[in-house]
């Protein structure tokens, strides 16, 4: 459970986050939804404490990231928009790289391994340096990598990005599995598709600010559209970013 | 501090997988510096040994006014040449090393019994013209010296009265400081090898993790940042030191196969000089590692923090070319500054003087204090979220 109210930061002259606030519910698969350069990339980055706020208040399970930053990192699942995997290590040993530095043990490791290759399909490549490896299956390695230590809240920055047909549903279908188990999910996107496919709830962001809030039906209500792209363009009240 | 070793054993992994760093830490340092040492040596010496043993051509201008001077030229050996045209212009042109004028007034003189003019035209400042120059000398003044004495003679008086004082050379060095290329080269090499065996693992490590966008995933995790960078710099500390102890073992191989002879030398580096100078200088890597680290986690990319470590590699450098210039006795005060007193103490070892333990003590600790300074510096660096994301 996320709770953010009124998050702003600027660097410099520019208000990158400006008077931010919203609610992702655990069970819940909440989508930030925005033009490149809306805000979303600076949002996760202070939910997951690798920015502090200037202002405003975040609350993940009740912990503070400017407080508590190792109690938080440790319930969070990140998917950063930058994937990084180290090309000279094989999917297995940068997945139990991380889940060392979570200080799980040998065994706990290579079972949550032996359970990830088998949900997230990796079994063909878990034992191959990641150097050459598609986007498909580095995505894979970057969430199993995440999830490594059963996190509750789960946070992906822009997941589906350079991922093709087949690789984007297995993603979609791995979601829906996440908030089948009760985790928190929040995904930030610029794609309508994956939000109308995914989210049950979409906070609009646009130049800093939330636009609109709400289930898929509430926001297609409010503006009055038939179409939820429609009703994107008529929120944020322009076309920009979208073709991006 | 699991988080730290997990670190540790992640870039120990990674980076031993990685060819460039292999060859950059443990190949090009140990195999390069060694080589070339023993390439100089041969080159200086065989250069050195063909000017000695190669027959001296003399152009002389006024030949004719002293026949018993070039007559006493050619029975030592020296081959003369006829008068060139314009002689200042050969030497300058490097055409010849020397040439030999005998002035107009030489028999005049001569026969009056005073001292007669002759003139050597050379370039002293080309190195390669001192050998001929000082065997022409050498001549003329024994020439001098045989007629000085003859007419002494002639005139009834011991030419033993013109040589009041006679000068005997004690020579007190031993074989070992006459080492004075290799006092002064080694210390040179380890110290650069010392940050060359650095570099790629800093860059890697911090640069190199940016510009592959793993260092924003790698800060998500449940670890204080100074235990990653920590474990970072004990990489690079590590493979710097492997990188000394190579070179210094490839060193050890590669010394009986110097030419000893034309120098004097008598260099072998027994075990236990090889571990008190690998002592000595491991606070330096220490030292590389953490200064490294620090200036390649201010770039955005690998390409960038190479730039910087074109300027960073001359640091090692200062301390060996001031003693090339200018070598100096060690003292105390000395022991103080990193990289300096380093360098002063390789080569005492080199040339088993006794050293007193202070100033191990000494040197130790200063460039110790230094570098942790250094490395908490490094270790703190990305706490500062402007470096992490400074390439998006």
């Amino acid at each position: 459970m996320i709770v953010v109210k009124n998050l702003r930061k600027s660097f410099g002259d520019v208000k990158a986050v400006n008077g931010i606030s919203f609610e992702a519910r655990d069970g819940e698969i909440t989508g930030l939804l925005g033009p490149n350069g809306a805000g979303k990339t600076t949002t996760l980055r202070m939910l997951y404490s690798l920015l502090p706020p200037d202002e405003g208040e975040i609350r993940i399970d009740g912990l503070d990231p400017a407080r508590d930053a190792m109690e938080i990192k440790r319930t969070l699942g990140v998917v950063p928009d930058s994937r990084g995997l180290y090309s000279r290590l094989t999917a297995r040993e940068n997945i139990s790289y991380y889940g060392e530095l979570h200080g799980m043990d040998k065994k706990a490791i290579t079972d949550r391994i032996e359970t990830m290759t088998r949900t997230l399909d990796m079994a063909d490549f878990i034992d191959r340096r990641t150097e050459g490896f598609s986007q498909g299956q580095r995505v894979k390695v970057a969430i199993a990598r995440a999830m490594v230590h059963q996190p509750q809240t789960v946070l992906m920055d822009e997941p589906s990005n350079g991922l093709d047909v087949m690789s984007t549903r297995a993603l979609r279908h791995y979601i829906r599995n996440l908030k089948e188990e009760g985790h928190s999910v929040v995904l930030s996107t610029h794609i309508m598709q994956e939000v109308a496919a995914l989210c049950d709830r979409i906070v609009i962001i646009a130049k800093g600010e939330v636009a609109a809030d709400g289930t898929a039906a509430e926001l297609l209500q409010r503006s009055g559209c038939d179409s939820l792209e429609d009703a994107f363009v008529k929120l944020i009240g322009s076309e920009e970013g979208l073709l991006a | 501090m699991s988080g730290l070793t997990t670190v540790f054993r992640k870039e120990v992994r990674e980076n031993i997988r990685d060819r460039r760093a292999l060859f950059n830490s443990l190949l090009l340092g140990p195999l390069l510096f060694p080589l070339l040492f023993v390439g100089m040596m041969w080159f200086l010496e065989s250069a050195e040994k063909e000017r000695a043993e190669k027959t001296l051509e003399l152009p002389v201008i006024g030949a004719e006014y002293a026949p018993s001077l070039i007559r006493f030229l050619e029975q030592q050996g020296t081959v003369i040449l006829p008068a060139p045209e314009d002689p200042e212009e050969m030497v300058r042109s490097q055409q010849v090393p020397v040439v030999l004028r005998i002035l107009p007034e030489y028999p005049e003189k001569w026969a009056e019994g005073l001292p007669a003019p002759v003139e050597v035209i050379s370039d002293p400042s080309r190195q390669e013209s001192n050998a001929p120059i000082r065997k022409v000398k050498g001549l003329i003044y024994g020439y001098g010296q045989q007629i000085g004495s003859l007419r002494l003679r002639l005139r009834g008086v011991s030419p033993q009265l013109a040589s009041p004082v006679m000068i005997k050379d004690v020579d007190l060095s031993t074989p070992k400081s006459r080492a004075i290329l290799a006092v002064i080269f080694l210390p040179y090499v380890l110290m650069i090898t010392a940050f060359t065996g650095a570099t790629h693992l800093a860059m890697d490590t911090t640069a190199g993790e940016k510009e592959r966008k793993s260092l924003e995933p790698l800060l998500i995790n449940p670890v204080p940042r100074w235990q990653i960078m920590t474990g970072k710099m004990l990489t690079t500390m590590v493979f710097a030191m492997a990188s000394l102890a190579l070179t210094l073992v490839s060193f050890r191989i590669v010394l009986p196969y110097l030419p000893v002879g034309a120098f004097g030398m008598d260099l072998t580096l027994g075990l236990e000089t090889l571990l008190k100078i690998l002592f000595v200088i491991s606070p330096v890597a220490i030292l590389a590692a953490a200064l490294l680290t620090l200036l390649a986690s201010f770039a955005k990319s690998y390409r960038e923090a190479q730039s910087y470590m074109g300027l960073v590699i001359l640091i090692p450098m200062i301390p060996s070319l001031i003693f090339m210039a200018n070598p100096i006795k060690a003292e105390t005060w000395m022991m103080n500054i990193p990289l300096f007193s380093q360098n002063l103490l390789i080569g005492e070892l080199i040339r088993d003087e006794a050293v007193p333990l202070s100033w191990y003590g000494l040197s130790i600790a200063s460039t110790l204090v230094i570098g942790l300074v250094l490395a908490a510096m490094a270790a703190t660096l990305y706490n500062r979220p402007k470096l992490i994301f400074s390439t998006s």
